[in-house]
């Protein structure tokens, strides 16, 4: 009997603890990557020794799905359009990369695999520590990261930061939100209290009390980017308390929108123009535009620039005039009126004229944030540690 | 478009919740009694979370092809039915370890929905009509808390059936058999196989259906995240539950009102501890398994055989 037992342990036991290590092994994956379906390199386009220079090869990497209505859909819809305007570019995507250490193994097989150039990693957690980690092991790859503070001297010098002021447009939709609302109440259903989302909710605020000074912002954390069950409870609540504009900062603004549809009220969108998804209360939205940015950027890698020589900025930053964003066209329940205010600011942002945070500007606990004297213009570090929530906002960041 | 639309103030909160129980509990209601058949008759189904993913996207994509949102609960029952049987074969295969299984098969359903799912996010398919119980009420808020689904009343329906199917038929004494005494089964002449691979199969069909409720009612749409662990919970609410169909019932209401706690709250300026009340739900669970639990005996209604290799 002795050939059966291996170092006194009988099968049936080494079965067992086979099973029970793969089943471990299954559920650590589980909360991550449980998704055959992410589409990595598919896109890749065979595109050998086109006449003239070499073709570039760039990639990208999402969080979620690129059709998801949101954040996603607006990377990779400007990474598509990118590649369709310039016939060097060839591009890689994976989609779906958690932000684990998969996103170092899918930045890893697109440079050694695929042999990209420049990759663009857009989800926020992506930065610390996988990016600054591959970028000292590749230092001739450019890692173009979307939203992470770059430190001059402590952040690797081929890892550059872009990211876009889309409060702007915000602070439009705040205005054209307030314009219609009938009962002054508006609502924003917002994943986490962090700076980027808190100065969204600001600056929509802002705008809905420039022309409105009796507007509120009720606004409502869900604790995560998304939460469909959540958000669609927030926006359920939020009709029931008399609010009848809604917009939103979370991963996918589809259910806020349909909800919102689905209830009778007015919505305002983020990320992506969602007007299909809300034909009747649709009023306009803060959308991003990212082919612009895309292209100037590979335009740039293309002439041989590069962020290691500095030739290529390593913080990109920008608003509506420096096309980083753009507002939805309005819907069909704008008045002449709202689009007449909305468009005047508009002018005014892109010509800077209109600076949002300017004095004074006081925080609903009643304490002063930016004094009278002060003017906070869009690149001010200041805006960026944003962590209180404006005067006519109702909420609290606190968890 | 907002005129009729007024302030209701706190009594939002017992409304939220109310409609909560209705809209959020009725996934849940359908994935426990699913759980709560397979588990009677002795096998454990944990991958019913995929199950779930699976019967939303199928429901979705089948009433977006076919515009009939009820074929598309059809197709629902039936994709989580394969996902079923694939798992009642397997698990019953000799040295086969039914969690096990039911872990890969958590990731093989969710894998399966988002492969098949991705150009399904896009669009937008019609949905389940309403039972509009709030028309006699001027208040719009009202109305629409009580926009009942009709697989809500489906559910309701079952439960007690269920209850029934178990205490008094002659099928019901063989799921009960198979699952207390495997060996007084066999003695009996009643296949355990069979009689186990029924009750697996015909659980997911079920969660499938649950699935559906997600797609085609609330929040009616179909996103890979759509079910944000509702399965795992439903399994475990039916240990919550006892393994009783009613009391199943009981608890998905309880935790779809849970739910919807959060967001009301805030909405009525409770600003502080919305985390907390986001766990509403587990930390309710927490608290009726210490109320209830005893030293003296192990847990009522277990079945004898659920857990062990017979």
């Amino acid at each position: 009997m002795s050939r059966k037992r291996i170092l006194n342990v009988s099968r049936r036991q080494v079965i067992r603890g086979i099973l029970a290590t793969s089943a471990f092994g299954l559920t650590a994956k589980l909360g991550t990557a449980c998704s055959p379906a992410g589409s990595g390199g598919t896109d890749a386009a065979a595109e050998g020794g086109a006449s003239g220079g070499e073709p570039l090869t760039i990639g990208f990497i999402y969080v979620g799905p690129k059709d998801d209505y949101g954040y996603n859909q607006a990377h990779a819809e400007g990474a598509a359009g990118t590649a369709s305007k310039f016939s060097w570019v060839k591009l890689v995507e994976e989609a779906n990369v958690p932000e684990t250490t998969a996103v170092a193994e899918s930045m890893r097989s697109m440079i050694d695999i695929d042999g990209a150039k420049a990759i663009f990693p857009t989800s926020f957690g992506y930065f610390d520590p996988h990016i600054l980690k591959l970028a000292e092991e590749y230092p001739d790859v450019q890692f173009f990261h979307a939203g992470g503070l770059y430190q001059e001297g402590k952040t690797p010098k081929n890892v550059g930061s872009y990211f876009g002021y889309i409060d702007e447009a915000q602070y439009i939709a705040g205005i054209v939100a307030a314009l219609t609302s009938k009962s002054g109440k508006l609502g924003f259903v917002a994943a986490k209290p962090i700076p980027q989302v808190l100065r969204n909710v600001n600056s929509y605020t802002l705008g809905a009390r420039s022309v409105r000074p009796d507007a509120t912002t009720q606004v409502l954390f869900t604790g995560n980017w998304a939460e469909p069950i959540k958000e669609a409870e927030a926006t359920n609540s939020m009709v029931d308390q008399g609010i009848d504009v809604v917009t939103c900062h979370v991963d996918s603004p589809k259910v806020v929108m349909e909800t919102a549809e689905k209830r009778g009220i007015f919505c305002t969108g983020y990320h992506a123009n969602q007007a299909a998804l809300a034909p009747k209360g649709y009023l306009t939205g803060a959308e991003w535009d990212w082919t612009n940015i895309y292209s100037k950027i590979a335009e740039e890698i293309y002439a041989g620039k590069s962020l290691q020589a500095g030739t290529i900025d390593h913080i990109l930053r920008g608003g509506l005039s420096d096309g980083f964003c753009k507002v939805s066209d309005y819907g069909p329940a704008v008045s002449a009126e709202a689009k007449a205010a909305a468009d005047e600011a508009k002018a005014k942002l892109m010509d800077g004229s209109l600076v949002i945070y300017s004095g004074e500007v006081k925080d609903n606990k009643g304490g002063t944030v930016v004094s009278a004297s002060e003017k906070l213009e869009q690149k001010d570090p200041k805006l960026e540690q944003m962590d209180y929530l404006v005067d006519g906002v109702l909420g609290s960041v606190g968890g | 478009m907002a005129d009729t639309s007024q302030a209701i103030g706190w009594l939002g909160v017992p409304l939220a919740i109310i409609a909560g129980t209705m809209r959020g509990g009725t996934p849940f209601l359908f994935v426990s009694l699913g759980e709560c058949l397979t588990e009677k008759s002795g096998k454990i189904n944990l991958g019913l979370e995929g199950t779930l993913l699976t019967g939303a996207m199928a429901a979705y994509a089948v009433s977006y092809l076919t515009n009939s949102p009820w074929l598309g609960v059809l197709a629902a029952g039936f994709a989580g039915a394969a996902l079923g049987a694939i798992h009642g074969w397997l698990s019953q295969q000799p040295r086969v370890n039914d969690v096990a299984v039911g872990i890969a098969m958590i990731i093989f359903g969710s894998g399966v929905a988002f492969f098949f799912g991705k150009p399904f996010i896009q669009p937008k398919a019609p949905q389940l009509p309403t039972i509009n119980l709030g028309e006699w009420s001027d208040f719009p808020a009202l109305q629409a808390a009580l926009q009942i689904s009709p697989l809500f009343l489906i559910g309701l329906a079952i439960a007690p059936i269920m209850a029934w199917f178990f205490r008094s038929t002659r099928w019901g004494l063989f799921i009960r058999a198979v699952g207390d005494s495997p060996e007084a089964a066999r003695a009996m002449g009643v296949s355990i196989f069979n009689v186990r691979m029924f009750s697996v199969i015909a659980g997911s069909f079920l969660a499938g259906i649950g699935g559906a409720a997600l797609s085609l009612y609330y929040p009616g749409l179909w996103t890979e995240r759509i079910s944000s662990g509702q399965g795992l919970m439903a399994v475990a609410l039916v240990i919550f539950a006892r393994w009783n169909p009613i009391m199943c019932l009981w608890a998905s209401l309880l935790f779809g009102g849970a739910q919807a706690l959060g967001p009301a709250l805030q909405s009525i300026g409770i600003k502080e501890g919305y985390y907390l009340f986001n766990a509403a739900p587990y930390v309710l669970t927490l608290l009726i398994m210490i109320f209830t639990c005893s030293p003296k005996r192990t847990l009522s209604g277990v079945p004898g055989a659920l857990g062990t290799d017979s």
